[in-house]
């Protein structure tokens, strides 16, 4: 271990978790209200920030593509368009398995995720797209003092900042949204029980619609912050590999869960690479999976998941 | 369903009961369907020989997805991680031990099987896609070991080597027509393999694991050696098509595919065949491979009349394709193309009288 290079990679870690944390959370809100592991949040992921990219004339010469619009006008475009997509999605292909089982619901979503593959490629392009107007340039760099640290100060991109304090704001206000209105404690008591929710009055379907929604526009967000980070390409879909060992980490059942195994898995990944064996530097790619596996056997159920207990 | 028999057709002894093949014209059937497999170097283009190859070989990985998801009911994402263990063992021990590549093929199974099992020990703690999650864990950290560990053996990052061509006796197996009867071989005896798993102890034990555990465990089932022997056999296959693969290809390692995407692809592949059935992995794999080099077609036409889009047009109907082709089975058949094989069979005994 290299403990001067410690602190910058600990809050460069934290700083990469908040949006792996949005990502899960997008996962988790589906699979709560649902149950149905979304194995696709990725490719949305991905899409939204495609989707984001075009809006804001997509790669074209100023004022010669097709839509031209700033980054906000562009995000709020792109946000509209993938509550859009999470509805059709939800409606076409989710609703037509109720019922079945885990395996043939899983491989949907993998479908899906097939799909969204292909599509973005046929409609934007397999090259990566570095002209994302991102509102910093990467090489902004906040210098924070540190004694002990290498070099004696902590050094933030601005983008990566602004990455952290926008998911973590996301994140934090849908977990106030599914705790304090009607809408997310609609959604909370479909997950409990489906056939209770529809007796008080619950419209079952439309809350599943609506989750599918809201998951869209969560990944959209991921998407575009990923890509004020490293530009939009195909590759952006990988991230929600990385999402899933936070999501079990923290609970599958459990928002907050997702958002603080989020900050775990980027810990994980960032302290990693602060080691002063090679060997260990280039796991920085597998540690998740690593710390994944010691979940499965230790706690399957993640930290604040709950406890399965199997009635026949 | 699947045993309607016409009137008059009893079984007599218990090797009746027991027979894969009841009537006369069934073994007209296997016998000229293998004489047709067989022949196929001699009458078919290179092109179709390939194919052929390649469907022989991802059948044999699928037939052991099968006993795993299928009969066993423990989703699995790693096979194609499997394959790279079966690919690099028999690689290694051709060029580093000197064996001959038809005693290093079972030995690269037992290395498979034997990394499966290790793999396979999470399914005891965890089920349903938790399992999927342990098998994903299994899927990054095998290929990533293959590019980061013993890279003067392994390749390293570039991930990939070279491996020899199989000889026995005079014969060289060097030409794809050639080689095609390794593939055709060793198929034959994982499908004879397969009957007779699904129809025996061992093949019920798995599919009463697969409905229902808890109740199995109480008939007297053993799930800790039950689902690590589903798993020893799984990867076992997964090891003998990879060493098949890595053979054919002349080289292993993760620049040859084995990633994540394959073993998807495995699982859809399954799925469209039918899921707990002998002809499903036949069906399956046969269905997505020739769609697969349709979409290239496809794709090459396109992209020949769009020459500046060529890049997206050719690698993205594969996914579109097998996308698409995968929901829809799963909402309008899924039980795959062997259960509406079953119902064509059925329809036409049963003519002209209801379906």
């Amino acid at each position: 271990m290299n403990w001067s290079l410690v602190p910058q990679q600990f809050v460069t870690g934290i700083l990469n978790g908040g949006t792996i944390g949005l990502i899960a959370l997008g996962i988790v809100l589906i699979y709560k209200s649902s149950e149905v592991f979304n194995f696709a949040h990725g490719h949305l992921v991905m899409f939204g920030a495609f989707l984001t990219w075009w809006f804001t004339g997509g790669g074209a010469e100023p004022g010669a593509g097709l839509v031209d619009l700033p980054l906000w006008g562009a995000l709020i475009a792109a946000l509209i368009a993938s509550l859009g997509l999470g509805l059709v999605i939800e409606r076409f292909a989710l609703r037509p398995m109720t019922g079945q089982p885990l395996l043939a619901i899983m491989l949907m979503t993998l479908g899906l995720a097939q799909l969204f593959e292909g599509v973005t490629a046929i409609l934007f392009g397999v090259q990566l797209k570095s002209d994302f107007p991102a509102p910093f340039s990467p090489s902004d760099v906040l210098i924070i003092p540190f004694p002990g640290a290498f070099g004696d100060a902590i050094r933030l991109k601005y983008t990566l900042v602004a990455t952290f304090v926008v998911a973590t704001l996301a994140a934090v206000v849908f977990i106030w949204f599914f705790n304090s209105t009607k809408t997310g404690l609609a959604m909370r008591a479909t997950a409990e029980d489906h056939e209770v929710a529809r007796s008080v009055g619950i419209r079952v379907r439309r809350v599943f619609g609506l989750s599918w929604g809201i998951a869209g526009v969560i990944a959209t967000l991921g998407g575009v912050l990923l890509a004020t980070v490293s530009g939009v390409s195909l590759n952006l879909s990988t991230v929600a590999l990385i999402a899933f060992p936070a999501i079990l980490l923290g609970g599958l059942e459990s928002l907050g869960g997702a958002l603080l195994g989020g900050f775990a898995i980027g810990l994980v990944q960032a302290l990693v690479q602060a080691s002063r064996l090679i060997e260990v530097r280039n796991s920085s790619e597998i540690a998740p999976y690593l710390l994944l596996l010691v979940v499965l056997l230790i706690r399957p159920e993640g930290l604040f998941g709950q406890k399965r207990i199997e009635r026949i | 369903m699947a045993m309607l028999r016409p009137a008059g057709d009893f079984d007599r002894s218990y090797e009746q009961d027991m027979a894969l093949l009841r009537q006369p014209w069934h073994y007209w059937l296997l016998g000229i369907g293998l004489l047709a497999a067989f022949t196929l170097p001699l009458w078919g283009d290179a092109y179709l020989v390939a194919t052929a190859n390649q469907i022989a070989y991802t059948v044999i990985a699928v037939q052991g997805l099968n006993i795993l998801t299928g009969y066993t009911g423990q989703i699995s994402l790693s096979q194609a991680a499997f394959m790279l263990v079966g690919g690099y063992a028999s690689a290694l021990l051709v060029i580093h031990a000197g064996l001959s590549f038809f005693i290093a093929l079972p030995l690269a199974a037992l290395a498979a099987g034997a990394i499966g099992l290790i793999f396979g020990l999470a399914s005891l703690r965890v089920k349903g896609f938790y399992l999927a999650f342990a098998t994903l864990a299994a899927q990054f950290i095998i290929p990533w070991l293959s590019r980061h560990t013993f890279k003067e053996y392994l390749g390293g990052t570039n991930g990939a080597i070279e491996v020899p061509l199989p000889q026995l006796g005079g014969v060289n197996f060097g030409e794809v027509s050639n080689y095609f009867y390794i593939s055709l071989f060793v198929l034959l005896i994982t499908t004879i393999l397969m009957f007779n798993i699904s129809r025996t102890r061992l093949g019920r034990a798995f599919v009463s694991v697969r409905d229902n555990d808890l109740a199995a465990e109480l008939l007297g089932v053993n799930l800790f050696t039950y689902k690590l022997r589903a798993f020893f056999i799984a990867a076992m296959l997964a090891g003998v098509a990879g060493a098949i693969k890595a053979h054919s290809q002349r080289g292993v390692g993760t620049e040859f595919g084995y990633s994540l995407n394959e073993s998807i692809i495995f699982l859809g592949m399954l799925v469209i065949g039918g899921l707990g059935t002998n002809l499903g992995p036949f069906l399956g794999v046969a269905f997505i491979i020739l769609m697969e080099d349709f979409s290239d077609l496809l794709g090459g036409v396109l992209a020949a009349a769009f020459p500046e889009l060529a890049d997206q047009l050719l690698t993205s109907f594969r996914p579109i394709f097998f996308g698409v082709a995968l929901m829809l089975f799963l909402i309008y058949e899924p039980r795959g193309l062997a259960h509406r094989w079953q119902l064509v069979r059925a329809g036409w005994r049963l003519r002209p009288f209801a379906r």
